[in-house]
């Protein structure tokens, strides 16, 4: 048996080592200990206590916590599907584009996807602000008299993720759509389908890899977003990433923000290995 | 006849959808830049007094130290990687390329606080090191991923020409598999580069006191408002994300 295992064809190269040994040290063991850390008790001066138990997952499940996990399920869900609205028509646009002009529909695309995160969120507060360019063509058009309020709101938040989520939908989309076989289409209205059964019987399933890959490099990131309600949203709404967040930096209730952690990683894992039974389209062929 | 119009007439829809989409991209970048010129004595006056803040600079100067490092340590590591992974059948291959896409679906959020907690209990004082690290630990499977890509579209033969005509393995991979792949290693470099510049959550949550990148500063300045200050710095790193990306398409040509 271990002969076998050692075997010389078999044997993992030795160059894979170091990032095993990286990846074990630095990405295994961390997440091993937030999955630990869940399952104890934080001490009465915020220690860690060593009492195995679930408490830390019934406690998640008071109505506060699951009133803010479901909001943060809805916003996400919302995001995502929002994005894929926008973001299909563009995709099979570029994908449907001449050869020579494909390259500039992407790099249109992928310098916002490359613009650093907090400075898109930072031009959007700008544009979205009291003396904001948005308040002031309206007010200059005579539309309004009084600045609207366009902070600090839902819908802040709501357009922020969008603007920040929808190049990491364009692209997996477009990466599917792109090699997608355009005959089949061809035969499709041969065979006498209309239209819209061309789009919803035959694209859409064939795109569907590009549909999951987007709406996976979505969703996750969207899901633990803390980011864009704290700084378009006021101080209104709470939503998981936040909670997370507080629970970690404020209230130091370790064992706790593991626990709650530890859902997103649950979501992580069983959208990875969906994604993998599904879809193919990757993000390395994107960068 | 009739078909060929409807499908001009839904190209130019489409066409028109793009234009919308990608206006709503654009607006607000385009606005940061004009914005980033106004108020000021002179045209460039904010980038001026931008480029003199010490708090600015010192975190500017952290995000490339840092950069450098990531780029260095996952560059080679993911390198090396690559080869090995270009094997076709080992035990535990499967596991290992699974392990390679973990980074690239765990929520951020996680990352950064997984990384925290070990950091804290490790008892590694958080500065530029635990940032680099975390930096690296997220950006290795994207390098791994790029070189992979080149290397299983290189002709095997030549490096078994090069050995056939008497170089040894490691000569052959310098003299032969080492020029093919540099342009996808290169682009890896860059692209580990402005990963960690660019990262803002998991250096939110493993940078200490005084070891802050340009985002995590900028993020919290802004938290207290709207500066001229911020408009230039960030007016400058979309320049250069500009840059960037250009010089990225122009590698993938090659």
């Amino acid at each position: 048996m271990l002969k076998k295992l050692l075997s010389p064809q078999k044997r993992p190269p030795l160059t894979i080592l170091p990032l095993l040994g990286w990846f074990t040290f630095f990405l295994i063991i961390p997440i091993l200990i937030i999955l630990l850390f869940s399952l104890m008790q934080k001490g009465a001066y915020g220690q860690i206590e060593f009492h195995l138990g679930f408490s830390n997952y019934v406690r998640a499940f008071e109505a506060i916590y699951l009133k803010i996990l479901f909001r943060s399920l809805v916003l996400a869900l919302y995001t995502t599907v929002l994005c894929l609205c926008l973001a299909y028509p563009i995709a099979y646009f570029m994908a449907r584009s001449p050869q020579k002009q494909k390259p500039i529909w992407l790099a249109l695309v992928i310098i916002p996807f490359w613009t650093n995160f907090v400075i898109r969120v930072y031009a959007l507060k700008l544009v979205l602000g009291e003396t904001g360019l948005i308040n002031s063509l309206f007010i200059k058009l005579g539309l309004i008299h009084t600045p609207l309020q366009l902070l600090d709101n839902t819908f802040a938040v709501m357009l922020g993720m969008i603007y920040n989520y929808l190049p990491f939908m364009i692209l997996p989309l477009y990466v599917a759509l792109d090699k997608l076989d355009y005959t089949l289409l061809d035969a499709a209205y041969d065979l006498g389908a209309n239209k819209f059964q061309m789009a919803v019987r035959v694209l859409f399933p064939l795109s569907l890899p590009g549909v999951i890959t987007g709406s996976l490099f979505v969703f996750i990131p969207a899901f633990g977003e803390f980011v864009i309600p704290d700084l378009l949203g006021g101080s209104q709404s709470m939503y998981i990433g936040s909670l997370i967040t507080e629970t970690f930096l404020k209230s130091r209730d370790w064992p706790f923000g593991s626990a709650l952690s530890s859902f997103l990683v649950g979501l992580a894992m069983f959208a990875f290995f969906f994604a993998h039974l599904k879809g193919e389209g990757d993000m390395k062929e994107v960068h | 006849m009739n078909t060929l119009v409807g499908i001009r007439t839904s190209r130019v829809l489409l066409f028109f959808f793009a234009l919308f989409v990608l206006a709503f991209l654009y607006v607000p970048l385009v606005a940061l830049g004009v914005k980033s010129l106004q108020g000021g004595p002179t045209l460039f006056y904010w980038f001026g007094k931008a480029f003199t803040n010490p708090d600015l600079m010192s975190s500017l100067h952290n995000s490339f130290l840092i950069g450098l490092g990531c780029t260095v340590l996952s560059t080679s590591i993911g390198t090396l990687a690559a080869l090995g992974l270009r094997k076709n059948n080992f035990h535990g291959k499967i596991l290992f390329e699974s392990l390679l896409n973990l980074p690239l679906v765990l929520p951020e959020i996680v990352l950064g606080l997984a990384m925290l907690v070990w950091f804290v209990y490790l008892n590694i004082t958080l500065g530029l090191i635990s940032v680099i690290i975390a930096h690296t630990t997220f950006t290795i499977s994207y390098v791994t991923l790029l070189v992979l890509a080149r290397l299983k579209s290189l002709d095997p033969l030549l490096e078994e020409a090069a050995a056939d005509l008497g170089a040894t393995p490691l000569r052959a991979f310098l003299k032969v598999t080492l020029p093919l792949i540099l342009p996808a290693v290169i682009s890896g470099a860059l692209l580990s580069f402005t990963l960690s510049f660019d990262d803002f959550l998991i250096t939110f949550f493993t940078a200490g006191v005084g070891s802050d990148t340009l985002p995590v500063r900028i993020y919290s300045m802004m938290r207290f408002g709207i500066s001229p200050e911020i408009n230039a710095i960030s007016t400058a790193v979309l320049l250069f994300t500009l840059v960037a990306v250009l010089a990225m398409f122009k590698l993938r040509k090659t």
